[in-house]
C-alpha cells in the first residue's frame, strides 16, 4: 500500500476534525458523568449538551428546542416517517422518492409490507424529481412526504421548500433526510415549511454514532425509542455526551467554513471534473450540474467496470467509491443511477469523488496524473471498447 | 471492500495473455453489458487439437478479470478434450480462493471456454455461444438465466441454498422473485438425488442373504433408530425377519407410550425404509 491516503469518499464519511476530537475527549475522560444525575459531577455534563444543542441549532438556523439527538441519521429518518404515521392513523399514504437512501427507501418497504400504500416519485435522465407526479401523488391520504435534500450519490439538490409547501397543501407533514447537505449547504430552517429534518454527524467532520432530527415547534411528535426523560422525553436513552458535543463542535465549525465550502471545496471538484471530461474520451457526467452539493461529482468512464476502477484507484491511496454493481455484492447498479434511466454502459462504470475542506489541489493534480492510466488500462482489456 | 488474495490481486494487476487475437480459430463470448461483466476467450487450435495460443477481454470487476487471466494459464497447452474437463472449480482452486459473493466470476470463465470450444467444433458460431442455455426455461429474467444452467451450478459445486445460486450465476440476484422457483429447483436434485440413492440400497437389499440382511437390519437399527428412541427413555430389540416384515419390541418407555404405534410407522419404519428397502413393513411383538 502506498503510504499517503488521498481520501475524496466524503459522503461515505468524513474525517473527525482536529478540534472536534479535542472538544469530544474530556467526555470520555475525565468528564463521564451523567448529565441526568443530581450531584454536580453528573450534572455539570448536561451544560455542555445544550451548549451543543445551540451549536447544531444555529447551523440549521432553527431553535434549540426543536432540536433531538439520535444516534444516527437513520434513526432520525425512521423517527420522523414513523412518527407522522402515528400521529395520523387515518392517513394510510406515504410519498418519498425513488431515489432516497436506504434508510427511507427501506422503511417504505417495510411500511408497504404493513399495508400502508409508499409511492415513490421518479426523477428524469438528471435525476431531477418530477415535480408533476409528485403533486399528484400528494393528496389528502398522504400522512407524510419525505424527500432527501441532497442526494448521496449524485450530490443532486432536490427543491425541499417547494416541496413542503404541496405536503401541507393536503395537510401531510414534509420531512427531509439532509444528512447529506448539512454542513455542505446554508440552512434556514426558520425561513422554510419543512417539519422534519434528519442529519448525521459522521458526514460533517463528528465522529460516527451520532445524528440529530430537526422537529418545527408546533408539529407532533411521538419518540420512536421509548424509555427515560432525556431529550424532554422525545428520546429515551443516556446521551451520547461525547458525541453531542462533537456534532456541536462539527456543526460550529461547518458554519464557519460555509464559504470555503461553497467555494474552495467546488473548485477542487470543479477541476477535478473539467480536466477528466477534457482528457479521457467516452466521459459522462452524473446528475444535475445546476442543483448540486458543491462537493460532489459522479462520473462514468464508459466500457468498464467501477470496481475494477476503485482497485487501481487503490493501489494509488485513491479512496472512492462507485454506483457499480460488484462493489457491493449486490449484482445491480446502484438504484439512484437506475432509476435516472442510466445506460448499463454508463452505470457500471460510475465513480464518485466527494471532497471536504481537508482536500488539497495537489490531491486533485495527483489523481488526474494516475486516472487516464487507470482507465486505458481497463479500456484495453474491454472487449467493449474499440479505440 | 472485497478480501481478495495475492493471487486474485496479482492477476487482476497484472492479467496475462490480455487482448483481441487477429485470427482466431475460436472465439467463446459470455455475459453482456447489462449483466455487468462479459468475457471474450479466443484460441488457436494447432491441427492436432491443442490449444497453441489463447487471448481474453474482460468487462468486469477485479474477480472477473483475475478468473479470465488464470483460465488462460490453466488451458495454454491443452488438448480440446482435456479443456473440455476444465470447470470453475479448476479456476478457483488456482486463485487459491474468491469471496462467494464472486464465484460467477470463475463459472463465467469456464462458460467462455465451453463456448469458445464449441465455437471450434462447429456446434455454435461466438455470437450464439449460449445456445446450450437457451434450451431450458428461463427461471431469472433479471439476468436471464434458465433452469439448465441453475440445476448444472447446482450439482457441479454441490449448493443447497438459493443464496449460493445467486453468488455462482447471478440468477435472483437482482428483483428476487425467483429466489423460491430457484429453492424448488435444488431441493428437487438433491431429493432426486436422495430417493436414487435409496432405491440402489433397496435393490442390493433385496438381493443380500438373509443372515445378511438381519446383520443390516440390526446395523441400522443400532446406529440410526436406537439413538433416537433413548433421547425419549425407550429403546428396541430386533426379534425377527420374515420376508419383508421387521418384527421388533418396543422397550423402555416406548413400551407404555400411548404414541408407540407412531413411533413405530413413522420413526422404525421410516428409517428401515430410508436406509435398507421401501418393501419394509414393521411389527410389534410384544
Amino acid at each position: 500500500m502506498t503510504a499517503k491516503t488521498i481520501y475524496v469518499d466524503n459522503n461515505a464519511t468524513t474525517a473527525v476534525a482536529p478540534e472536534v476530537f479535542e472538544a469530544m475527549t474530556p467526555f470520555l475522560t475525565n468528564l463521564y458523568g451523567n448529565p441526568s444525575s443530581i450531584h454536580y459531577f453528573g450534572g455539570q455534563v448536561a451544560k455542555y449538551v445544550e451548549d451543543a444543542r445551540n451549536q447544531l441549532a444555529s447551523l440549521l438556523g432553527a431553535d434549540p428546542r426543536e432540536i433531538i439527538f439520535t444516534s444516527c441519521g437513520t434513526e432520525s429518518d425512521n423517527a420522523a416517517i414513523f412518527s407522522a404515521l402515528h400521529l395520523c392513523p387515518k392517513k394510510n399514504k406515504i410519498v418519498i422518492s425513488r431515489v432516497e437512501h436506504p434508510a427511507v427507501l427501506n422503511v417504505g418497504k417495510e411500511l408497504e409490507r404493513r399495508g400502508y400504500r409508499v409511492v415513490e416519485v421518479p426523477v428524469d435522465s438528471k435525476g431531477r424529481l418530477d415535480m408533476e407526479s409528485l403533486q399528484s401523488a400528494v393528496d389528502d391520504e398522504t400522512a407524510i412526504v419525505s424527500v432527501m435534500w441532497a442526494n448521496n450519490e449524485t450530490g443532486n439538490i432536490y427543491p425541499v421548500s417547494e416541496i413542503a409547501r404541496i405536503a401541507h397543501s393536503h395537510g401531510a407533514i414534509f420531512h427531509t433526510d439532509a444528512v447529506q447537505a448539512v454542513g455542505k449547504v446554508p440552512i434556514s430552517m426558520n425561513l422554510s415549511e419543512i417539519d422534519m429534518l434528519s442529519l448525521s454527524g459522521h458526514k460533517l467532520h463528528a465522529p460516527k454514532g451520532v445524528g440529530a432530527l430537526y422537529v418545527r415547534r408546533g408539529v407532533r411528535f411521538r419518540p420512536f425509542i421509548a424509555g427515560g426523560h432525556q431529550e424532554r422525553s422525545r428520546r429515551g436513552g443516556t446521551e451520547n455526551v461525547a458525541g453531542i458535543v462533537a456534532l456541536g463542535k462539527a456543526s460550529e465549525l461547518a458554519l464557519e467554513n460555509m464559504n470555503i465550502e461553497t467555494d474552495y471545496v467546488s473548485s477542487l471538484r470543479d477541476k477535478l471534473e473539467k480536466s477528466i471530461l477534457e482528457s479521457i474520451p467516452k466521459v459522462r457526467i452524473n446528475g444535475d450540474p445546476e442543483h448540486r452539493l458543491p462537493n460532489t461529482t459522479n462520473i462514468s468512464f464508459e466500457f468498464i467496470e467501477g470496481e475494477s476502477i476503485l482497485m487501481l484507484l487503490d493501489q494509488f491511496g485513491i479512496c472512492a467509491s462507485s454506483g457499480s454493481a460488484c462493489t457491493t455484492g449486490s449484482l445491480e447498479p446502484s438504484h439512484v443511477l437506475r432509476a435516472m434511466g442510466l445506460p448499463y454502459t454508463a452505470a457500471h462504470g460510475a465513480i464518485r469523488f466527494s471532497f471536504s475542506r481537508f482536500n488539497t489541489m495537489d490531491e486533485v493534480d495527483f489523481i488526474l496524473e494516475k486516472i487516464p492510466g487507470i482507465i486505458s488500462t481497463l479500456r484495453n482489456i474491454s472487449p467493449y471498447w474499440k479505440n | 471492500m472485497w478480501d481478495y488474495n495475492q493471487k486474485v490481486m496479482d492477476h487482476f494487476l497484472h492479467p496475462r495473455n490480455v487482448g483481441e487475437m487477429p485470427e482466431p480459430d475460436a472465439v467463446g463470448e459470455v455475459g453482456n453489458m447489462t449483466c455487468g461483466d462479459a468475457l471474450k476467450l479466443f484460441l488457436k487450435v494447432s491441427p492436432d487439437g491443442r490449444i497453441e495460443d489463447v487471448k481474453f477481454q474482460t468487462f468486469g470487476c477485479a474477480s472477473a478479470i483475475a478468473s479470465s487471466s488464470v483460465l488462460t494459464e490453466i488451458v495454454k497447452g491443452m488438448t480440446l478434450s482435456e479443456a473440455e474437463k476444465v470447470t470453475n472449480k479448476d479456476i478457483v482452486e488456482v486463485l487459491g480462493e474468491l469471496p462467494e459473493e464472486k464465484m460467477h466470476c470463475s463459472v463465467m470463465g469456464m462458460e467462455a471456454l465451453q463456448a469458445a470450444i464449441a465455437n471450434y467444433k462447429g456446434v455454435s458460431t461466438p455470437l450464439s455461444s449460449e445456445t446450450s442455455e437457451h434450451e431450458g426455461r428461463i427461471v431469472c429474467k433479471c439476468f436471464g438465466v434458465t433452469d439448465v444452467k441453475i440445476r448444472r451450478v447446482v450439482k457441479e459445486n454441490n449448493l443447497h441454498t438459493a443464496e449460493q445460486v445467486t453468488n455462482y450465476c447471478k440468477a435472483g440476484g437482482a428483483c428476487g422473485s425467483c429466489l423460491d422457483s430457484i429453492q424448488e429447483i435444488i431441493d428437487g436434485i438433491w431429493r432426486g438425488a436422495a430417493s436414487e440413492k435409496t432405491e440402489s440400497s433397496a435393490d442390493s437389499f433385496g438381493k443380500l442373504s438373509p443372515v445378511r440382511k438381519v446383520l443390516r437390519i440390526q446395523e441400522i437399527i443400532e446406529k440410526e433408530i436406537k439413538p433416537l428412541l433413548e433421547k425419549d427413555g425407550g429403546s428396541i430389540e430386533l426379534i425377527d425377519i420374515n420376508e419383508n416384515e421387521v418384527m421388533v419390541k418396543l422397550a423402555g418407555r416406548c413400551a407404555s407410550c400411548p404414541a408407540s404405534q407412531v413411533t413405530l410407522k413413522h420413526t422404525v419404519e421410516g428409517k428401515l425404509r430410508e436406509f435398507a428397502s421401501r418393501s419394509l413393513s414393521v411389527k410389534n411383538v410384544d
